[in-house]
Formats: C-alpha cells, structure tokens, sequence
C-alpha cells in the first residue's frame, strides 16, 4: 500500500464521502487513488473555492470538509479559503500535495512552504515526513479539526511520501495527544453563578454567535431562551440559531444590524455572549457592554474570553453542554416588563426603506424569497451590500443561513452553496450573490454543470461593489474610485454559454410568478434582479 | 509590565518559527527569547520575556496555550524567579586601558576568556540588568561585538 493510498483508507476512515479540489502533479498519487474508492471528487475550477466549498459541506452536515489541491500555486490559491475557514471557526482537513522531500527548500518548480504560509490561520499543520506517519497525522487532523475550537487543520504531503510503500496500515482507534485536550464541560461553579445573576437581573439578554452553531447548540439555547423567557440576539454568524419570526429573538446586532438589536444589547443589565467573539463588527466599542451591566462569556475557547472585553463571568466549555447544564438549574426567569419594552422597540424601530420602484427592492425581494423558499432551505449569501440586505431581511424559519462573516470574502456563496448541496441533497440551497462578488466564483458554474450540483443562483446586479461605493458615498463624499463594474457580462448569455436556464427580474412586478418559477424545480437556476445603482444598506 | 513566560514545547522543527510568528501576528513583543532542550529530548523550553498591559500579557499566556506544539506555558515575573543571562563581549584595547578594564571586570565578576595583542573577549553571566550595566561600562572603550543568549528563567524553589 502507498501513502496516497492510505490517505484515501483514513478518509474512508473518517467518513468522509466528498473531496472538493484541483490535481497537479504533486497530487496526483492521491488522485490516482481515489479513483480505487467511493469517495466522490468534484473538480472545482480554483482552488480557493475547494475550501469555500468543503466549508459549505461542514457547516450544513457537521462534518469535516475535505478538499485536496497541489502545491505551489494550487496551495497558495487555497490560502484564502483556509483564512475564511479559520475566521468562522469551520472544521475542514486541507490536503496539499508537496515537492520530493529531498528537494524542499531548493525552490524546485511548484514549490511553496504552504505550512508556513499559513501558520497564522491554520488551527494546526503537517508536513508529513515519514509514510508511516500518515494513519496517525490524520486521525490527529480530523480529531484537531472537529473538537474544541473547529477550525482548518493542514496536511502537506510530499509526492514521495505519497508514493512510498506503507509497512503497515492501521488506523488509530484514538489520538494521543498531550498538548490539545479542549474543555467541553462548564465548571459547575461558574454555571452556578450565572444563574444567581440571572435570577437578580431584570434585563438579560442572550447574544448568540456562531459557536451555538457550530456546538450543535441551537435547540438548548431556544429551550432555554423559551423556558425562562430570556431574549435572544445574534451576531452575523449566529443567524439562525432562532427562527426569525420567534417571539424571543430580537435580531442581529452590530453597525450592519437592526437598531433594535443593538438597544436591546446596550439598555440590556445582564449580558450572555455565548459562542460570539466581540469582534468589531459585532460590538464596536466593547468596553459599553461591560458599562452597568454583568457580562458572561461563554466560549470553548479560553483565549476569545478577554481578549477584546473582560467579562464579569467568564465561562470556558462547550456550549451545547452549558446549556444542558443550565437547563437543569432552579431559575425562576420570566423579564416581562423588559420584553415588552424590547416589543415595543422592535416595532418602532424597524428601519424604513424607501424603495426605488424602477428596480427590483432587494429587501422585499429577499424577504420574498425567504418565505417562498422550503423552510428547511440553505440560503447563503455572498459578501457586500447584498449580504446585509439577506442578513437584514432573510427569515429563516428552520433552515440554515450561511456567510463568511469574520472574514469577508467575496465569492463565498457560489461555492459553499454547492458544497452545501453536496452534503444535504434532500435541502433546497440558495446563493445570493452580488454582480462583484457573482464574479469571483463565477467559473464554478461549470463545477455545478458537470456534477450536476442543483444550486440556485440569484445576482443582485447594480453595476458597482456596492458596499465600497456606499463606503466611498459617506466617506468621501461620493468620490467613487475603482467601483465602477462596467464590462461586467450579460448574465442571460452567460447562463446560455452554462445552458443554465435564466431569469431576469426588472422590478418588483411579478417577483412573486419569478421567484416561484426559479423555486419550482430542484434543478439549478440563475436568477438575476436588476436594483438599484444607487441604493444604500443604511 | 515586564513578563517572562517559560514554554515546555515539542522539540520539533518548525516550533520556534510558531511561537515567534504567534508574537509577530499578534503585535506582541518580544523582548528576548532563548531556546534549548530540557533534560527530554523529546522537549524544549524556551525563555520569552515580552511587555505590555495587563490584558495583552493574559492574552499571550492564553494563545501560547492554544498552540498544539506547546505543552505547558509558565508565567511569572522577575521577583518570582531566578533569572540569568550570559554575554560575550569583545573589546578593542590599548596599554593605557588595559588595567581599568580588568579592574570594572573584576568589580562585575566578569571574565577574560580570550585574548590577542590588541583585543579580549570579556564573559558574564549575570541578571539581566548586570550584563546591560557591563555594556554600558564598557561603552567608553570600543566594543567590537557583542552576543548575549536572553534572559533565561526559572520559577524559585518550591514557588
């Protein structure tokens, strides 16, 4: 047996049915292996976009993604996808090809250190080194990858340790690992406290980050939120950790999110972050929420609580655990009085948009969309203007909301949408994209076309990077520079060149007939609204 | 505020380039930083001395602790251990001060380790702020190189 060949048991090992990647030379041991197994390998047409893909698969199975590219180029091309991995905390295993191990470090063709380029947002690498090794390495990988902290776990395998001979395959029963042991469980006495400050708070609000998602955590927290009344927000990454319409949860905080929200979170005196980071987009000025107010932080990570904010309560675990433990604690709960002055805020306070009537309104289009899409659906958003709209207006009722939050990156949902497919069939998945960010994940519509990945695909055209122009608009006072999108291709002719069957919507007459015909079938579809150039998320 | 954190870690390749891109990514100092193996093998420790503000210095203890290379992160401050450095210092001399700076090595309890017509190599081993204060006496005659390993600590007996 190879080493590409034991690669491939380990990851029948692990249960893995999907590689997302790109083959080169120095992976093509691998890929002649996998052809000797059930694995299923989508060619995707960049390499970040394997990444973006596995994520997608991660986040809507709870499994680890997986993809495997070459090295040099393919490697550096992961990078980006493996930062935005890294940014949302998702568990995937990257595997890279690599140069004959004699030759690293002389700069042969191909050659790139990608372990140390991406040291700063890799939750751990490797460099294999010895055949051997490999059962071990990934058994360690996916276990790294999965628990605690998910994150992006890197294997950079040299084309020679791939193709040498494997005295003895067998795979470790369990990892053996002396630095890593996550906390899962909450200290008791910590638990404890928070419920004695919940039983003399009159005001706690609950803001749930992406860590209730990703621990599996959704509904222990609504059952709680339920049972004792306590009010629920989210961060970007925390949509859908409550249906939107549920009675207790008050929406997104943060600069892109609902007014509302963020007077809840303020005026609030108790303050659960749970699984949330205090990144600046959430919480811009961190040292208001500890301001007359006690502040627990829930994290698995002890290294997040503190770092931006220090909490009154700092409480390190797992939070599906936590919240199992403080279902079993004498509370009394019910806020009344404060949920119905946050009622009453979420009335009047829902922002309101003056819709152009010429174009499409990408707020009562998504709000549309939402609620004609299945509710157990996949929607997940791009990055711009077009993500805080679908932040802003997306219900979702028992599906999944998906997006790279903490780092941006635009060309996400194409990719991740197909990933997501691939690994739920039976959901209806959405991308909804902008005409930039549309453009960088573009040439996947291939990828969607040759594996017959049924995705749906809605463009929000307005002929500009929406977002930076908006930030040019009040910033520089509409001194636009490098926005201007012009030469961008026309969407109907491209989906013909896919043969992907099109729709263009002009203005809101006739969304409704449009977006039911986009829904009808499970097959892909691209869908594009013409807004307006000039419209604003605020 | 000064701290010096002793750091258990896997003796493997890679690992100092980790904990020193740790410092670098998250804009913290590094002050000085010294590395040998332990009596394992299999394990090194190295010295970091870094500063900041009370909160950075939480931070840097806790995102050592994440890193899967590090096997245990100690802390504490220099009343808290026993801290040395040792330095080689070479200096260019004449016959006029020959004598002065065999007497400031004698006050430092430095030693002369080698020596040719017209240059000597000084050594000492001392806290930190000695071998700084040896530089600093020394400053006045030329000093033609210098190479000190960083502090190295070790929490007290039994603290």
């Amino acid at each position: 047996m190879t080493g590409a060949d034991a690669i491939i048991k380990c990851l029948e090992a692990e249960g893995v049915d999907i590689v997302f990647g790109y083959p080169g030379v120095a992976i093509c041991p691998f890929y002649n292996s996998i052809l000797h197994s059930s694995i299923r390998s989508v060619l995707i047409r960049t390499e970040q976009n394997a990444a973006h893909a596995a994520s997608g698969l991660a986040r809507v199975t709870g499994k680890v993604g997986v993809c495997a590219v070459t090295s040099g180029p393919g490697a550096t091309n992961l990078l980006t996808g493996i930062a935005t991995a890294f940014a949302d905390s998702i568990p995937l295993v990257c595997i890279t090809g690599q140069v004959d191990s004699e030759l690293i470090g002389s700069d042969v063709f191909q050659e790139a250190d990608v372990t140390g380029a991406a040291e700063s947002f890799v939750k751990y690498s490797y460099l294999v080194r010895n055949v051997n090794d490999i059962p071990r390495i990934f058994k360690e990988a996916f276990h790294i990858a999965s628990t605690g902290r998910r994150g992006p776990v890197l294997i950079d395998v040299p084309i020679d340790i791939q193709n040498a001979s494997l005295s003895r395959f067998q795979y470790p029963e369990e990892v053996n690992l002396r630095t890593y042991k996550p906390t899962v469980k909450g200290h008791v006495v910590q638990i404890q406290k928070v419920i004695k400050e919940l039983e003399k708070a009159k005001r706690p609000i609950i803001c749930a980050g992406g860590g209730v998602l990703l621990s599996g955590a959704r509904e222990e927290l609504q059952a709680f939120a339920e049972k004792y009344r306590v009010p629920v927000v989210s961060t970007m990454m925390g949509i859908g950790v409550m249906p939107t319409e549920h009675p207790m949860y008050y929406g997104m905080v943060g600069n892109n999110g609902k007014p509302f929200a963020n007077r809840a979170m303020n005026e609030s005196d108790m303050l659960i972050m749970a699984g949330a980071r205090v990144a600046d987009r959430a919480v811009s000025q961190p040292d208001l929420i500890t301001e007359n107010k006690v502040l627990v932080h829930i994290d698995v990570d002890p290294a997040e609580i503190g770092k931006n904010v220090g909490p009154t309560i700092p409480l390190v675990g797992d939070l599906k655990h936590i919240f199992q433990e403080f279902a079993g604690q004498e509370l009394s709960g019910g806020y009344e009085d404060w949920i119905s002055a946050l009622d009453g805020y979420r009335r009047q306070m829902e922002p309101k948009r003056r819709p152009n009537p010429a174009y499409v309104d990408p707020a009562a289009f998504i709000r549309m969309l939402s609620e004609t899409m299945q509710e157990d659906g996949v929607y997940v958003a791009d990055v711009g203007q077009n993500q805080i709209w679908s932040c802003g207006y997306h219900i979702v009722r028992k599906g999944r909301f998906l997006t790279s939050g903490g780092m941006g990156t635009m060309g996400y949902s194409i990719p991740a949408a197909m990933g997501a497919k691939l690994g739920d069939p039976a959901r209806q998945v959405i991308a909804v994209c902008g005409d930039g960010s549309f453009q960088m994940s573009m040439m996947e519509l291939a990828t969607m076309r040759q594996h017959n990945i049924p995705v749906k695909i809605v463009v929000l055209k307005n002929n500009y990077l929406g977002m930076v122009r908006e930030y040019q608009h009040y910033t520089y006072q509409d001194h636009y520079s490098v926005v201007d999108l012009s030469g961008s291709p026309d969407l109907e002719k491209l989906s013909a060149a896919y043969d992907l069957p099109f729709i263009r919507l002009a203005d809101m007459n006739g969304a409704q007939e449009a977006i039911d015909t986009f829904l009808r079938e499970d097959t892909s579809m691209l869908m594009e609204c013409l807004i307006d150039p000039m419209d604003l998320v605020k | 505020m000064k701290r010096i954190y002793s750091v258990l870690v896997e003796n493997r390749s890679g690992v100092l380039c980790k904990v020193a891109g740790l410092f670098s990514r998250r804009n913290f100092n590094i002050d000085s930083l010294a590395v040998g193996e332990t009596d394992d093998p299999a394990v090194s420790c190295m010295t970091i001395v870094s500063s900041g503000d009370e909160r950075t210095i939480e931070q840097i203890e806790k995102q050592l602790n994440k890193k899967l290379d590090i096997i245990k992160v100690k802390t504490f401050d220099e009343s808290q251990s026993v801290s040395r450095e040792l330095m080689l210092v070479k200096v260019k001399f004449n016959k006029g001060n020959r004598r002065d700076i065999m007497e400031t090595c004698e006050i430092m309890k430095a030693q002369i380790v080698d020596m040719s017509k017209n240059q000597m190599m000084i050594q000492i081993c001392d806290v930190p702020e000695r071998t700084a204060l040896l530089i600093t006496l020394l400053a006045s005659i030329s000093i033609v190189e210098v190479a000190r390993t960083g502090t190295l600590a070790l929490p007290k007996c039994d603290a």
